[in-house]
């Protein structure tokens, strides 16, 4: 029996984001929507 | 609280610690007690540094942060992610490539003796003082709301994170934060859930949103560009990610938490995911604070929340002034619920004549309510310095919430006081052994020697920081006191890791002069320029920039002394 070999540095190990610039992109991405919702409750409520 | 509350919080608190040190009973060498034993997978990197940052005073004064001013707070949390990809990208690959302890012995490497000592000092003492506020700052309102003594309150507590950070180390930092973590997040569900369920029944989700958004408790973004407002997008965008990049980048009590991954990729992992989940977690415990402020709109609240403060005063001879201001506290209260009625009654037969009349009365009242709110607090303390907004969330839980919950709830400020503070020991020991006893003091001695030191270390700075908690006396909001405390000296921490890090041709002298200088700056600016014209938060940018140009001027000063020096 072969045991899965660790994942190095440089690859993420996560699926569909498989280099550090996606997960970086996903991060931001991410925090863009927050704060475009967060904008859109204060104008929708104030 | 009654038994079964009591046998939950001690069955959770000291059973999570028995397991914290059970778990790493057979850890002995100095470098696993220190960075843990390198296995630590990412979830709990992750889970780890999300606990290290979310204290007591987290959960305890964030919800009444959102019930006083609603959830523009979130904004301070602005500059995570981007922090985060900045110390994921730069700082964490030379932490490791470096194979550091401490984030300072960089500044040795990249320096010279006296900056690495520079930069571990000032960790050392705002870090210290945090730790005796990580532990202040829950005892202080419990034991009040609880009627328990203050100082054995912060002894036991205290006593207990030093017993199995002492014995355990980084590991069980990590091992005991990842059920802390798992209490905490039990008891702020369930909390939100009851508040919810304990909404009127004729309330709907547009109309709770609608009361809450008329009384300013949903503006979550304001764009003012005025510097002494202290969060807005702006200060949420620039000087809180310097502010982030010192806390998780140069602060030790964080850089520990990461640095002890498996690879390289489990550290990145763990900081990413709190990149994505602050700012919705911070949203919702917000979110709490202003369910409670809509509950609070139908159901009589206490005038100031703080009734011990309150009833010691009444013992002062103002009973009558405090009654009179009760009783108008309560006949205004009642206009304002009855008004609000009629607004809801009015939305739901869709009659906007009806509505808009019925707003303004409720506005009307809800300022005549609050005007009230501030003759009581001006009645307790002349000088309007006693803050009540930390006592709003823990009052509601005793007085509404069923037993066994109260239990939970307690135990989960208690998780989250103890996650924390046993993160800062564990950082505070390694900082003294690997920065001064090491280098200074006992050159080369065996591993079992330093982590001897390594543990006495811990136990010293548990009592430093409990002495430190019996002699704190705080007026400010307890979740803006801690990181205000941060501001003072985070500057400098971070400006000779970017000088470090970014400018190559500063050297060690220059940086040193400079880093102090900014210091000196920082300071002058919060003794005399007051908060409401210029937020805490702008002294990270402010610090950052002055040590940085100082040092410019200074290494352009020093380099024709070198060249002599060297022809």
């Amino acid at each position: 029996m072969t045991e899965t070999p660790k994942p190095s540095d440089e690859t993420t190990g996560l699926p569909g984001l498989r280099t550090w610039r996606r997960v970086y992109a996903f991060v931001l991405i991410t925090f863009v929507v927050w704060i475009v919702l967060l904008v859109a409750l204060t104008k929708a409520f104030s | 609280m009654n038994g079964l509350d009591y046998a939950i919080l001690l069955i959770t608190i000291l059973g999570i610690a028995a397991y914290g040190t059970w778990h790493t009973r057979q850890r002995h060498t100095f470098k696993t007690f220190l960075k843990g034993s390198g296995d630590t997978h990412w979830f709990v990197i992750g889970l780890s540094v999300m606990a290290t940052q979310a204290s007591a005073v987290t959960f305890l004064s964030t919800p009444g942060q959102g019930f006083q001013s609603g959830l523009g707070f979130v904004q301070f949390y602005f500059g995570m992610p981007i922090a985060l990809i900045i110390i994921a990208v730069v700082f964490l690959p030379i932490y490791r490539k470096l194979n550091v302890i401490t984030a300072y012995e960089y500044l040795g490497q990249r320096f010279d003796m006296k900056t690495r000592l520079l930069g571990a000092a000032v960790f050392l003492l705002q870090r210290a003082f945090g730790a005796g506020l990580t532990i202040y700052a829950p005892a202080i309102v419990l034991s009040k709301v609880l009627g328990w003594p203050l100082h054995a309150t912060i002894i036991g507590s205290g006593i207990i994170v030093i017993i199995y950070t002492a014995t355990g180390g980084s590991d069980a930092v990590n091992a005991t934060q990842k059920y802390q973590i798992g209490v905490i997040f039990a008891g702020m569900v369930a909390a939100f859930v009851l508040l919810w369920v304990r909404l009127p029944a004729q309330l709907t989700f547009s109309d709770t949103l609608t009361i809450a958004g008329a009384m300013h408790k949903l503006e979550a973004v304001n764009f003012s560009v005025n510097p002494g407002n202290r969060y807005t997008f702006w200060t949420g965008m620039i000087a809180a990610t310097f502010h982030m990049l010192a806390y998780f980048g140069t602060d030790q009590s964080q850089v520990q938490r990461y640095i002890g991954g498996s690879s390289l990729r489990e550290s990145r992992l763990g900081l990413m995911f709190n990149a994505v989940c602050k700012i919705p977690m911070q949203f919702f415990i917000l979110a709490i604070g202003v369910l409670l402020f809509v509950t609070y709109q139908f159901e009589r609240p206490p005038v100031f929340f703080d009734q011990v403060a309150w009833h010691e005063r009444a013992a002062q001879g103002q009973k009558e002034e405090l009654q009179n201001i009760e009783n108008k506290f309560a006949v205004a209260h009642e206009q304002e619920r009855q008004q609000l009625e009629a607004w809801v009654e009015a939305r739901h037969k869709a009659d906007p004549a009806a509505e808009s009349a019925a707003r303004s009365a409720t506005m009307e009242a809800s300022a005549q309510v609050e005007s009230i709110r501030k003759e009581a607090r001006l009645a307790v303390d002349p000088h309007g310095k006693r803050e009540d907004t930390d006592y709003v969330f823990i009052s509601y839980i005793l007085d509404h919430f069923p037993h066994g919950l109260i239990g939970l709830l307690v135990a989960t400020f208690f998780a989250a006081a103890l996650s924390a503070k046993a993160a800062e020991l564990n950082a505070l020991g390694s900082a003294t052994v690997v920065d001064f006893y090491k280098p200074m003091v006992k050159t080369n001695a065996s591993d079992d020697h330093y982590l001897k030191a390594s543990k006495l270390f811990t136990i010293f700075w548990g009592c430093v920081s409990i002495t430190f908690a019996l002699c704190l006396s705080l007026a400010e909001n307890l979740i803006q006191a801690v990181n205000i405390v941060g501001s003072l000296f985070y500057p400098v921490m971070l400006s000779l890791f970017v000088v470090g890090f970014f400018v190559r041709r500063i050297r060690g002298t220059a940086v040193f002069w400079g880093a102090l200088l900014a210091q000196v700056v920082v300071l002058a600016l919060f003794f005399t320029v007051p908060g409401d014209r210029l937020s805490y938060l702008w002294y990270n940018v402010v610090g950052c920039f002055v040590c940085i140009a100082a040092s410019f001027i200074l290494q352009k000063m020093l380099r024709p002394a070198s060249a002599n020096s060297l022809s």
